[in-house]
């Protein structure tokens, strides 16, 4: 009894404390869903964490909740297990006590009994003692027992022998002591029991302490929450909110419970972390992710939510926990650092790509370097041989010696040219080719070429010149190389020709596509360069051909170095295989295209388009190539818009098939251009202060020139006739082998002609010779701005039995060369004020203009007091030799390209400048 | 007397190949000595006088031009340069002109530290040239003087 009046209390005292963690309606109104209570303990349990109410949002149906999942129930079902344990304790401890008390009363009432019916009490004593109420019934048992036995005893005691007054008085005082000893005894019993009772009481002590540890861990639990910047919600099945919490809460319960996410939020991320949320429900298995929400209501944000599912006990699904954090400056920074990390691999690959790069072109430009230097060596003494050996065959030889000095000549005039090739390709790819701006008038440049061309033909092919009405007549470009593409196009169209026709044709054309989008640019930049106001034009060469043709499948290396179409053309057509590589990259260069287009076993049309800027017309040509400068004076007329050019199969008919204005000019070009080597000069010196001996010369050379007239039947005046079969007559006195080797033509009468002319000029030339020797040492002069290399050259010069004048720099040379004639320069590239280069090419300009515009255009003072010999137009082209040292910013290329005729590597040599004397004085 | 001309002789012969072993110089001081004759007894050693004026000049012109720390005119140093590398191989001064040809890439390549070195370098070759040329001419007036004549040496 006692037991479960102490187990109702501890119940009433569970329910209490409940109530001020959880709602009241816990296990009762469970279908109540949408109502929240907050729970009024809590102010007062927990003032010391001061919880505000507004930070949880909601709870809702919880109990329903907890009674109906594992995570709940075992909760509770810890709660209880220990209250339980305590509970069993206290009982544990109360029925032992009792059972202690029950045994000394039962053990009291024993010992009552037994003295009872030990001493037979007389019916009215026991009327007195003090009974216990509880014990009545007992007490009348027992005095009914107590009569029963009186009769008996009393029977008995008849007969004892005892049986006196005094002595039952005595034993009753006796037994009265006893009885109020066992009452005494009883009394005590009873405050024991009391006392224990209390105790009891005391027992339920532990139940409030766990009360207490519910308080504080409830207490902890909102401490931490409403610290802790995260969402956590119950949501179920259909994800429908049962139970949020939000630090900031932003919306009220209605907007929440009972919503999903989607009809509470709306924006970017709320359909992922729906999604999310179901996947995890499907699956049941707890998960993380980042989620980024932009919503209307909280903006651009990244959450990190962790979903579990939520099982009931039956193991059913019933919807899920999460849990939601912020992490969106966490994130923020994870992918800066993410990007500065990327940025920095980026970088570093860079670098290193770079570096790379850099000791790739490092490599490359020493490799292109050593290949220019080593080529420039092996071109002076190569040079030296191919000279030689063209001495050698102006001298009597048998003909199988002719033979071998031919293979001997032509093998080292194919080496030359690839030595040459490779110079310019490793300039061109090192940038260190410059390119030139000068008029010209692109039809001469192409009859010119076809001349040349047709000249060492050695086929029956027609060579065609074809330009449109709407070519310029000048423009302004780069003709050095023009024309250096032209003839490597032409000689390469003549090479895979057999029979048929070989031609060029010019027409202007619009900006063609590629260069549409840079154009801009482009032209901006010239004009700031030129200051001009002139206007560009687009035009397209086509170079064809009736030749072999080119299979589809070799188009695409055709550019490449050292490719030929195929290994069997190598062997059959020989060459370098440089040849279309280099034009390619000269017209790259230019600003043009290279294109081809063939067909096997009817021909190639090789096709460049070139960007030229269209000078004034009324403009000097100042671009006269070295070549022309003397026919052009007679053709000009005719010649500057004539459209169309022939030259038809040259064999067995050398000169009687040029067309009209053709054969005038057309020997002297052919035996100057077909020289491999620019070696020659072709122009005598020939001092025009001495008049005297020009008119002897005139004389001397009168006799050859009559002849030479009739075998070229053209007419030409006697004063130009002078000079031109002249120029024509040293030529072949001095490097006529190189006429005759390459055009190598061992047969046909048009050789043995020139043979005969040959012999007969040199012959006139020595006579005439050692006459001007006689009356004057040829003049030089030296343009050298190092003291010691004057002196040393001068020394030389000495001992070779010349004297020499000085000049230290351009200026100094070209007011020399105004103010007195010469019959070399040796220049110095290399100088300070105006170096050789400029120098010659002003020099040039003189010669063909007459006049020292240009010079005085770049600020060199030419004294007006000479303005009579400025007036004279210079006959004869100077000899200038250039004096280079091996670099690739002064090679032998740039000085040909600037006008110089030969150039002498430094240091120069006694024999360097005796084999130069040789070949220029006479 | 004789033995001490022969000997002179041998040993200009010696020091004389030594120069041209050891690299100080080249074929062109061979072509020097050729321009060398009756006319001109001295020219050699006219020649390179000049020659070592011009690089004392030079050199001190380099120097300056390279002690302008921060602001250096690579193109006079360029120029300067390129002025001794043509003199030094006029007179076949074979060392000088091979660091010129490195000091004119260092220059080229604006390469500050690589010029100062080089043109240290230069200093110090030239200087040694000039003392073992001045050696040379030495031994040659030695030998004149005892009577002797110059031996032709074939390197």
């Amino acid at each position: 009894m006692v037991c479960e009046m102490e187990t109702d209390q501890i119940e009433e005292m569970d329910v209490e404390v409940l109530s001020s963690m959880w709602p009241e309606d816990v296990g009762t109104e469970a279908d109540k869903q949408f109502n929240v209570e907050k729970p009024a303990g809590d102010l007062d349990t927990l003032k010391e964490v001061t919880i505000e109410t507004r930070t949880i949002a909601d709870m809702t149906r919880l109990p329903n909740l907890l009674n109906s999942t594992h995570q709940g129930s075992s909760q509770l079902t810890n709660l209880v297990k220990q209250w339980e344990y305590m509970q069993d304790n206290a009982v544990r401890l109360l029925k032992e006590e009792l059972k202690n008390l029950d045994r000394q009363r039962e053990e009291a009432e024993a010992k009552e009994l037994k003295i009872i019916e030990e001493y037979k009490f007389e019916s009215n004593e026991p009327e007195n003692v003090p009974v216990l109420d509880e014990t009545s019934d007992l007490f009348r048992r027992f005095r009914q027992k107590k009569r029963d036995a009186l009769v008996d005893s009393k029977k008995i005691e008849i007969y004892e022998e005892f049986d006196t007054v005094a002595y039952w008085k005595q034993k009753a005082l006796s037994l009265e002591k006893m009885l109020e000893a066992s009452t005494e005894r009883e009394r005590r019993l009873m405050e024991k029991l009391s006392e224990s009772l209390k105790t009891m009481e005391s027992q339920s002590a532990p139940v409030q302490e766990l009360t207490q540890n519910l308080k504080r861990a409830e207490g902890f639990l909102h401490f931490i929450l409403q610290n802790a910047p995260i969402v956590m919600g119950h949501q179920d099945k259909d994800l429908r909110y049962l139970f949020i919490y939000n630090k900031y809460p932003s919306l009220r319960e209605q907007d929440i419970l009972g919503k999903t996410d989607v009809e509470i939020f709306h924006g970017g991320g709320v359909k992922e972390s729906e999604d999310f949320k179901r996947e995890v429900l499907e699956k049941g298995k707890a998960s993380k992710r980042e989620i980024t929400f932009t919503t209307d209501l909280f903006g651009s944000k990244t959450f990190l939510i962790y979903v579990e599912p939520v099982y009931n006990k039956a193991g059913e699904k019933i919807g899920i926990n999460y849990m939601g954090m912020e992490v969106t400056d966490q994130v923020v920074k994870r992918e800066k650092m993410a990007k500065l990390r990327e940025d920095n691999a980026v970088r570093k690959a860079m670098e290193s790509e770079l570096n790379k790069t850099i000791h790739i072109t490092e490599e490359t430009m020493r490799a292109k370097q050593m290949l220019a230097t080593m080529s420039h060596e092996i071109r002076s003494p190569l040079s030296g041989v191919v000279g030689m050996a063209e001495i050698l065959s102006t001298t009597k030889l048998d003909k199988e010696q002719r033979q071998l000095l031919n293979v001997m000549i032509s093998s080292g005039d194919l080496v030359l040219q690839l030595i040459n090739d490779i110079l310019d390709l490793s300039k061109v790819e090192s940038g260190v080719m410059r390119l030139e701006a000068t008029k010209f008038r692109p039809r001469e440049v192409v009859k010119h070429v076809l001349q040349t061309a047709a000249a060492s033909l050695k086929k029956s092919l027609t060579l065609e010149g074809n330009i449109a009405d709407d070519v310029p007549i000048e423009v302004v470009g780069d003709v050095l190389r023009i024309r250096q593409i032209l003839t490597n196009l032409i000689s390469n169209a003549i090479k895979f020709t057999h029979e048929g026709n070989v031609g060029i044709k010019l027409q202007v054309i619009s900006e063609p596509s590629f260069v549409r989008d840079n154009a801009l640019n482009a032209d901006t930049e010239e004009h700031e360069q030129n200051g001009l106001t002139e206007t560009s034009v687009w035009i397209c060469c086509d170079v064809w051909d009736t030749g072999i043709g080119i299979p589809e499948n070799a188009l695409p290396c055709l550019f490449k170095k050292y490719m030929q179409a195929s290994a069997d053309h190598a062997r059959k057509y020989g060459g370098t295989g440089l040849g279309l590589a280099i034009c390619k990259q000269l017209v790259e260069l230019m600003g043009g295209q290279l294109t081809v287009t063939s067909r096997v076993s009817e021909g190639s049309t090789f096709t460049f388009i070139l960007p030229y800027k269209v000078g004034r017309s009324d403009d000097y040509s100042d671009d006269q190539d070295e070549f022309s400068d003397m026919a052009d004076q007679q053709s000009e007329p005719d010649d500057t818009a004539e459209g169309y050019f022939q030259f038809k199969p040259l064999l067995g008919s050398i000169y009687s098939n040029g067309g009209p204005g053709i054969s005038n000019d057309f020997l002297p070009h052919k035996v100057m251009l077909t020289s491999p080597i620019k070696l020659i000069n072709g122009f005598v010196a020939d001092p025009s202060n001495n008049t005297g001996q020009s008119e002897m010369l005139q004389l001397e050379n009168g006799g050859y020139m009559d002849e030479s007239k009739l075998e070229t039947s053209s007419g030409h005046c006697p004063e130009s006739a002078h000079q031109y079969e002249n120029g024509n007559g040293r030529c072949f006195s001095k490097e006529s082998e190189s006429c005759s080797s390459s055009q190598a033509s061992s047969e046909g009468g048009t050789l043995e002609m020139e043979s005969e002319l040959t012999v007969s000029s040199h012959r006139e030339e020595e006579k005439a010779e050692t006459e001007v020797k006689e009356t004057s040492k040829p003049k030089i002069l030296l343009v050298e701005d190092n003291k010691i290399n004057i002196m040393v050259a001068k020394s030389m010069m000495k001992q070779l039995g010349h004297t020499m004048d000085i000049a230290n720099n351009g200026v100094e040379a070209i007011t020399a060369i105004n103010s007195s004639s010469y019959d070399l320069v040796l220049m110095d590239v290399c100088m300070p004020v105006l170096d050789g280069l400029k120098a010659t090419r002003l020099i040039r300009s003189y010669e063909e203009t007459g006049n020292w515009n240009a010079a005085i255009e770049a600020g060199v003072d030419i004294s007006t007091s000479e303005n009579e010999q400025v007036c004279m137009r210079p006959t004869n082209r100077l000899p200038i030799i250039a004096m280079t040292a091996n670099t690739l910013a002064e090679s032998s290329e740039e000085c040909y390209a600037n006008g110089m005729d030969s150039f002498i590597s430094k240091p120069v040599t006694l024999q360097k400048l005796r084999e130069c004397l040789q070949q220029y004085l006479h | 007397m004789d033995t001490l001309i022969a000997q002179l002789q041998r040993r200009f012969c010696d020091f004389t190949i030594s120069l041209y072993h050891q690299g100080f110089l080249d074929d062109q001081f061979t072509e020097l000595k050729k321009l060398q004759d009756e006319c001109s007894p001295d020219f050699v050693a006219e020649v390179v006088t000049l020659f070592f004026e011009d690089c004392e000049k030079l050199i001190s012109n380099m120097a300056r031009a390279l002690d302008q720390t921060g602001n250096v005119d690579f193109k006079l140093v360029g120029s300067s340069v390129h002025q001794l590398k043509g003199s030094s191989s006029s007179v076949g001064a074979k060392r000088v002109k091979g660091l010129c040809v490195t000091l004119k890439e260092c220059c080229d390549s604006q390469n500050y530290e690589g010029c100062v070195r080089c043109l240290q370098q230069v200093d110090i070759e030239y200087k040694t040239l000039k003392a073992k040329l001045q050696d040379l001419f030495n031994l040659e007036q030695q030998i004149v003087q005892a009577g002797g004549r110059i031996p032709q040496v074939d390197i």
